[in-house]
């Protein structure tokens, strides 16, 4: 299974989703900002950083990158596109996903383990979770508070589309376990179609005890399983 | 072709919440001016343009702005200024262009933070 992690200037969680990737078992491969051609590959990574600096506003210029001239059609015809952090604030200005990521509601960079709710299992990226699990993954973000206007948050949660939700240790969603502000405790997001997804926190990040949660690891093996390969199989102490 | 400099406001949409407007405001307050009722903070983008006439340029500093300088989930945008750029004497002779005439257009950054 070929995934594609793609690097923008100022990427810098390239080499974790790459690895992550390799250590359920599929084959990533780099692309930068600058190169063309999907041709072959099953799925689509934009992984968390700084891409351009932010200049502007986080994501509004890596959207307009060449190689999103490819990962927008692939998007479009179903192929399976993830954004992780910055990944997401790309994909939200790139209008794969609706809304917007503004800056964190107490002004804070927030770097930190979170809990997250997994709302579906459905997906081709969660279901390797439990219906309603509790998972613990690290987020670091300026701008992770996600807004919509109401009609679209109305059609988020009508339609069943927000993936994760950030909630407290008994897997409720209250304002205290809420890091950034974003309305309704969103952490991530599935578009209608239900093959791109965009999350603020860092599943890449939660592959290893050793590092302290291993939580992620199902989100990998998930995309992995649904795509055909053989997720699992080599988890434990892979891809070193 | 003539040159024009053109000031544009990018300004969070009405109820969109403003954390750094929040943050000065509460600011101002402990500064002493409680008369404050509101601050919403946006930032100020200043372009140079040649084009055909005041209008074309407004017209493409409108798609700009549509297209990649306002987010409008999030923001709305006003072109304050538009005016023909007094330094520059003519018409059409200006593709020999000034030295001058690059390397501005990345203002935006000034309040991009770190993200």
């Amino acid at each position: 299974m070929r995934v594609a992690v793609v690097t923008f200037p100022g990427s810098n969680c390239d080499y974790d989703l790459y690895q992550a990737v390799k250590q359920v078992g599929g084959n990533p491969e780099f692309r930068w900002h600058r190169d063309r051609g999907l041709d072959g590959i099953d799925a689509v990574m934009l992984s968390g950083g700084f891409s351009y600096g932010d200049y502007l506003r986080a994501g509004a210029i890596a959207r307009f990158s060449p190689i999103m001239e490819d990962v927008v059609p692939f998007a479009e015809t179903g192929g399976p596109v993830v954004g992780v952090c910055n990944g997401f604030q790309v994909l939200c200005e790139a209008g794969l996903l609706p809304g917007a990521l503004i800056r964190n509601e107490g002004l804070r960079f927030q770097s930190e383990d979170c809990r997250m709710r997994v709302e579906r299992t459905d997906t081709p990226f969660t279901n390797r979770y439990e219906q309603g699990q509790v998972i613990r993954v690290p987020l670091a973000h300026a701008e992770g508070n996600y807004r919509a206007d109401d009609e679209t948050l109305a059609r988020l949660e009508g339609e069943n589309l927000v993936l994760f939700r950030y909630v407290d240790a008994d897997g409720e969603a209250t304002p205290a376990s809420n890091p950034n502000g974003s309305t309704a405790n969103i952490a991530g997001i599935l578009n209608e179609r239900g093959n791109v997804m965009g999350m603020m926190p860092h599943p890449e990040r939660a592959m290893e005890s050793l590092l302290g949660s291993t939580d992620g690891v199902p989100l990998f093996e998930s995309l992995v399983a649904s795509l055909g390969g053989r997720a699992g199989a080599d988890v434990v102490g892979a891809g070193r | 072709m003539k040159r024009y400099r053109l000031e544009i406001r990018v300004t969070p949409r009405p109820g969109i919440l403003d954390p750094q407007g929040k943050a000065i405001h509460h600011a101002l307050h402990s500064l002493g001016w409680t008369g404050v009722d509101d601050v919403r903070v946006g930032k100020a983008i200043h372009l140079e343009i040649e084009a055909e006439s005041e209008e074309a340029a407004r017209a493409e500093a409108t798609t700009m702005c549509e297209k990649l300088l306002a987010n409008p989930v999030t923001e709305d945008f006003e072109i304050d200024r538009v005016e023909a750029d007094a330094t520059d004497s003519g018409d059409s002779k200006s593709d020999d262009q000034g030295p001058d005439d690059q390397g501005s257009d990345d203002q935006g950054s000034e309040d991009a933070e770190q993200g």
